[in-house]
């Protein structure tokens, strides 16, 4: 750590605003990021993962209430840029995404090499000519046939279109990439494979990646850090091998045991209940009404305990 | 797990047990028309499928998207003619029924949608979505409805059942929509069950409890489930029998754990490896995956569909004759000129 310190979240709050009040969708995130790794952010569906993701990349929606807290990248405060900074230095140049479906947003009617292209246009300041053999390298990076470039979407099919979207967000070799959801809608063959090119672009592009999923079998597939993400705040943050080892949080114990495994003994569980909305949010812990561990203490809002480099909010590490 | 016993009932209750639906050597093409009439070719979508269901049973079609098991399952619903080979349903053919005949299968076979928000009228409140199977199923006395929409309602457990009659479908959650999808499919008390990826659009952590409500329900009415998925890891909780379909054939057919612990066709062994467990050494090894993609269902390879993906290609024959079904082991068929 330290010299290699990539990313550096404190803090970060973004609200939204709505007629019944503000949505605490991501609520005081903090973690570090550092070079050539992953992390991935676990969580349910509406326990603001996607929201982080947007957060970290200022795409604030228009009802965006309160945003604060400080993102450093490479050491600077990316925060305290004017939008227009952000835009041409950051966005794209420095962190790309991957967007949720990323597939169903490639434009029709555009070739997909001009689109993978657009970027590096923008970003490197490149004439097109140059910018097509850069989108040829990538394709060759993400394993997709170069006179692909040629093609249309329509003419490709998810796992290929998918792969273009990866093959986009490398284009201006940004240094930290965000990927939100990247497999879900894709079938099981084409999901390893998607796998197989994040691993080799870690690997031989020494790439940083942010995966967002709710899938924790496959996330395993990239993760050298696990966040688990609930209702906004991050609860459990853990390398990668101590965290499939063994959970600390009762909410990461619970996910885990809901995962169906092909040779497992035990069946998978559930968690009862739902998570709480992030309008009306519990005053202690927010997990407690579900919790199975659930005590006095937990009325309150639970400290970030430190163990042994694993960190979790919760009293019962106290 | 099962025990030595209980496996033993099994085999008992399988002898004793009367096959409900009969499927055979089933064909369903889509003409391609060039410039809207003069033909040019056809989608093999289901291309010569066999296999029983007994009664009582749950089975689980595993396959990727495109390999024609979303065509089965609706030609096994009545929506889509067979080209060729029939259909058989409690001793009747379904070709030969009329229109009072299809009412009666259509009351006989429930349909659990795989996007349960796109499968319910945004516009009707749940017991108006609960009372129009009934009305269509000519269950005229009104009481008689009221309380089989609530028995079905307690059955899925949307309860109390007040509190949710007069609700519409985007005030529940995506756990709670499946349940009145379920719901609805159970109301006319069918034999038969169709499932269409009913978890995939679920949170992983609704996913186990949609499956274990839809066990219940199938133990409970010793309904026959049709389970379709491309996720391997939910079927052993979830199914007897799993049959692998690729480009409009099925290529493996066999009880669960044989699947899972001794798959036997290639691309089986594909799709388990393909399949992540939650373990951190994931992250440090590449998957060995066939490379390519799914055939086109129009001009599919000759011989085995499988072959020019297949490592364990024999040239001369996997690409020039199409395998037949071979059992290796008692009960565990597979079409792959490897067994043979």
């Amino acid at each position: 750590m330290g010299q290699n310190q990539l990313l550096r979240i404190e803090d970060l709050v973004m609200y939204f605003n709505t007629t019944h009040g503000p949505v605490q969708a991501v609520d005081g995130v903090n973690f570090i990021l550092d070079s050539n790794r992953a992390v991935v952010i676990l969580g349910e569906s509406g326990c603001g993962k996607s929201s982080l993701a947007k957060a970290i990349l200022r795409l604030l929606p228009r009802n965006a209430g309160e945003y604060s807290g400080r993102v450093y990248l490479n050491g600077a405060d990316i925060m305290l840029l004017s939008d227009e900074e952000f835009r041409q230095n950051i966005r794209w140049a420095s962190i790309s995404l991957v967007p949720q479906a990323a597939m169903n947003a490639l434009n029709p009617v555009i070739k997909v090499g001009d689109q993978v292209a657009e970027p590096a246009i923008v970003h490197l300041g490149i004439d097109k000519k140059d910018a097509l053999g850069l989108v040829r390298k990538m394709f060759q990076h993400v394993g997709v046939p170069e006179d692909f470039i040629e093609r249309y979407p329509f003419e490709l099919s998810g796992g290929m279109r998918q792969r273009v979207a990866i093959a986009m967000s490398l284009v201006t070799s940004p240094a930290l990439i965000i990927l939100d959801e990247p497999t879900s809608a894709l079938d099981v063959l084409t999901q390893a494979n998607i796998f197989n090119v994040l691993k080799r672009l870690k690997k031989e592009l020494g790439a940083s990646f942010i995966l967002i999923t709710h899938d924790i079998a496959t996330s395993s597939e990239l993760a050298d850090d696990v966040a688990i993400m609930y209702a906004g705040q991050i609860v459990e943050m853990s390398d990668a091998y101590r965290f499939f080892d063994k959970p600390l949080h009762p909410y990461s114990q619970k996910l885990m045991a809901s995962v169906p495994r092909l040779h497992a003994v035990k069946e998978p569980d559930f968690i009862t209940g739902r998570p709480p909305s992030l309008i009306n949010l519990p005053k202690g812990c927010r997990f407690a009404d579900r919790c199975p561990a659930r005590f006095e203490k937990c009325v309150e809002d639970p400290p970030v305990i430190e163990e042994e480099g694993r960190k979790v909010k919760c009293w019962l590490y106290s | 797990m099962v025990s030595a016993s209980q496996a033993k009932d099994m085999e008992q209750k399988e002898i004793t047990r009367e096959i409900l639906l009969s499927i055979d050597d089933l064909h369903v093409w889509f003409e391609l028309k060039k410039f809207g009439f003069s033909h040019a070719g056809y989608v093999k979508a289901v291309d010569g499928v066999t296999f029983d269901v007994h009664n009582g049973e749950t089975i689980a079609v595993v396959g990727e998207s495109g390999c024609g098991k979303s065509s089965l399952m609706k030609t096994i619903l009545a929506l889509y003619k067979p080209t060729e080979g029939k259909i058989v349903f409690d001793g009747k053919n379904l070709a030969e029924l009329d229109n009072r005949g299809l009412h009666w299968y259509h009351s006989n076979v429930g349909y659990v949608q795989q996007d349960p928000y796109g499968a319910l009228p945004p516009f009707m409140a749940i017991q108006r979505i609960l009372k129009e199977p009934l009305i269509v199923g000519g269950v005229k006395d009104k009481e008689e409805r009221i309380r089989r929409i609530h028995k079905s309602m307690e059955e899925v457990r949307l309860t109390p059942v007040k509190d949710f009659l007069q609700k519409y479908p985007h005030m529940l959650s995506g756990g709670q929509q499946q349940r009145v999808v379920i719901a609805r499919a159970m109301i006319m008390n069918p034999k038969f069950l169709v499932a269409d990826e009913p978890v995939s659009m679920l949170d992983a952590s609704v996913r186990v409890e949609i499956l274990k409500l839809l066990r219940g329900l199938q133990e409970l009415h010793n309904l026959s489930v049709i389970y379709i998925t491309h996720d391997l890891s939910t079927v052993s909780y979830f199914s007897e029998r799993i049959f692998v379909m690729y480009a409009g054939n099925l290529v493996e057919k066999a009880k669960v754990r044989q699947v899972i612990d001794n798959p036997l066709h290639p691309y089986t062994v594909a799709l388990l490896t393909g399949t992540s467990e939650p373990d951190a050494r994931n992250a440090e090894t590449y998957k060995e995956i066939p490379p390519g993609e799914p055939p086109s269902l129009v001009n599919p390879p000759t011989g085995c569909r499988f072959h020019p993906r297949c490592p364990k290609m024999i040239p001369g024959l996997c690409d020039i004759k199409f395998p037949p079904d071979f059992e290796p082991e008692p009960g565990h068929f597979v079409a792959c000129w490897l067994y043979q």
